[in-house]
């Protein structure tokens, strides 16, 4: 247990390290001296050389790299080109949009897919599956920047219930907020859900044809509670993988549902940037949801083999 | 449910048709702006209407099926191609240090969240077609690498396999004579899934500008266009719309259909 709890974190820290120098080394070769972008055509080489070595810009690639990296783990993420302030302020502006977004999506996603997948699994075959699966499988194939276009259509543009973008900030109250967040929760969520309540749908069948099952039913235990009790605690294993596979999805929904609703969120910040050319910006925040996401995939990882002794010697 | 494969492989055979027409031939010219002639209803010159620049929306959408499709097809190609050799190496020399190294390395660009490193691809190379293939086709090797790996080790124990080995045959040999063929279905559905998850990632691209640049026509594109005038001509947002979900839809039908169809044990998940 000890054993493979310490090879699943030290792939974690490659894994970590590797994307680190793939952004990096990536963002090295964008073309243009974000210097001299920042001055002007007019700028004298001398004020571009001062500029360059103020940004951090000079020395040898590993040096910079060290540097970019210990600043990272001690909560420095550099300083913004165009915006003249650390990158970590402009994170911590952005991440209270695209955090609660993201969090919203997820236990929309869980809420709707597990009473849908339990349904679809309970009426097997029947009408109510037939739907249920025709359903999702169109969940599965709308894109959701485009979805989200349509729910502004339908509820901001016809029935005018909210507001087709733009965020109030959460200084105007817990509910005006949320409301914001709403359309685009929901647009993130839909294509979620669909997939979620397919692999609980399976999962579900695929316990139900267990021993177990049978034996819990002779017992004299109601078909409800077999399925609740029994079939859904041993299905949520593989809905649990794939709600944390889903995570980077999720992310890089976000990014793109924001650019939708004009949401001032993480994912605006890496567009802003990266039209900017304010590289350390695009590659600070990038660093930042990989990261989540290895994490993330690690946790639920440990999280299963946690749950199911049979996964811990592999 | 041979009905899935039926409609699924309907579906796309539509798209794909018009793809191909599209190569040969448009109703209009998408190239030539015609302001005057902007955002007409549908009549019996133009389909389904003209756009904010006077082109013909059916001419559009058609180039912008073969605009993704030809994306989504390379990706899934570079998959394949660099994926498939690393899987069944990895299968034919499994338990060596060769096996780990192409299967840690397999895990490592797992771990990335791919849409946002195609972001920055882009990003940084520049928006275009070809970096977007580049973006979703790296992200595909690591899958097809999996999936062959997954789909030649049981065949490694089997007998036919083990004749084949002591009548001298090299382990490469034996790949590409034995395993591959019985290996082709599980890549044929996951080429199906790759190549749909393709189209919805070129789209995503293009929408954010990241993909196929103008005047190269690409479903995502016509969104973004489409996006600041949702309030008083919908239907430009609507039908590229349509036309990714139904594409999509066409071809995740097609894979369930095929898988259920290529492996009758799967029959009973129906996932």
């Amino acid at each position: 247990m000890i054993r493979a709890l310490g090879r699943r974190a030290l792939s974690l820290l490659l894994a970590l390290i590797a994307a680190s120098v793939v952004i990096f080394v990536m963002l090295q070769a964008v073309p243009g001296d974000p210097a001299a972008f920042m001055l002007g055509m007019n700028a004298s080489e001398d004020a571009v050389a001062a500029l360059r070595a103020e940004l951090g810009l000079e020395g040898p690639l590993v040096v910079r790299y060290l540097a970019w990296i210990s600043g990272m783990l001690g909560g420095d993420f550099g300083t913004s080109y165009t915006y003249r302030v650390p990158v970590a302020e402009l994170v911590s502006e952005r991440i209270v949009v695209s955090a609660p977004l993201a969090v919203m999506a997820l236990v929309l996603s869980t809420v709707i897919a597990i009473p849908v997948g339990l349904i679809a699994a309970a009426r097997r075959g029947g009408v109510a599956d037939w739907g249920i699966m025709g359903g999702t499988q169109l969940g599965i194939a709308v894109p959701n920047f485009w979805f989200a276009m349509i729910l502004v259509l339908v509820f901001a543009v016809k029935l005018r219930w909210v507001s087709a973008g733009g965020f109030p900030g959460w200084d105007a109250g817990l509910w005006p907020g949320v409301r914001a967040l709403l359309l685009p929760a929901i647009a993130l969520a839909l294509p979620q859900a669909s997939i979620l309540a397919r692999v609980l749908r399976s999962a579900l069948l695929d316990t139900l044809d267990q021993d177990y099952i049978r034996t819990a039913r002779a017992k004299g235990l109601s078909r409800r509670a077999t399925v609740v009790r029994h079939a859904l605690r041993n299905a949520m294993i593989p809905v649990l993988t794939i709600l944390g596979l889903q995570f980077s999805f999720l992310l890089a929904g976000a990014i793109i549902i924001e650019n939708v609703f004009f949401l001032p969120g993480l994912g605006r910040l890496i567009f802003q940037g990266i039209t900017q050319r304010d590289l350390i910006v695009v590659q600070s925040v990038t660093m930042l949801l990989v990261f989540a996401v290895i994490l993330v995939t690690f946790l639920v990882d440990l999280a299963y083999t946690f749950a199911d002794p049979r996964l811990r010697r592999r | 449910m041979r009905v899935s494969l039926v409609i699924g492989a309907m579906l796309s055979a539509v798209f794909v048709s018009l793809a191909a027409v599209s190569l040969l031939w448009l109703p209009y010219d998408i190239t030539v702006l015609d302001i005057a002639g902007r955002l007409h209803p549908p009549s019996a010159s133009h389909w389904l209407g003209t756009d904010h620049f006077g082109r013909d929306m059916v001419a559009m959408l058609m180039a912008g099926a073969r605009t993704s499709i030809a994306v989504a097809l390379v990706a899934v190609g570079i998959g394949i191609v660099f994926g498939v050799p690393l899987g069944l190496v990895a299968a034919a020399y499994r338990g060596t240090w060769l096996d780990e190294a192409i299967m840690r390395g397999n895990d490592l660009v797992f771990a990335f969240p791919s849409l946002v490193i195609a972001i920055l691809i882009t990003a940084v190379f520049g928006a275009s077609a070809v970096n977007a293939i580049l973006a979703i086709g790296i992200f595909n090797i690591p899958v097809f690498a999996r999936v062959a790996r997954g789909g030649a080790l049981p065949l490694w124990t089997l007998d036919y396999i083990l004749a084949a080995r002591v009548a001298g045959k090299g382990r490469a040999r034996i790949s590409a004579e034995h395993i591959l063929p019985n290996i082709a279905n599980l890549l044929i559905v996951q080429g199906t899934i790759q190549f749909s998850l393709g189209i919805l990632a070129e789209a995503a691209l293009s929408y954010v500008g990241l993909g196929a640049q103008p005047p190269m026509a690409s479903w995502g594109r016509m969104l973004a266009d489409a996006q600041t005038m949702i309030y008083t001509e919908p239907q430009l947002a609507i039908l590229p719309g349509m036309a990714i979900v139904l594409m999509v839809l066409g071809l995740n039908l097609m894979g369930d259909g095929l898988r259920d169809a290529l492996d009758p044990r799967l029959r009973k998940a129906g996932m």
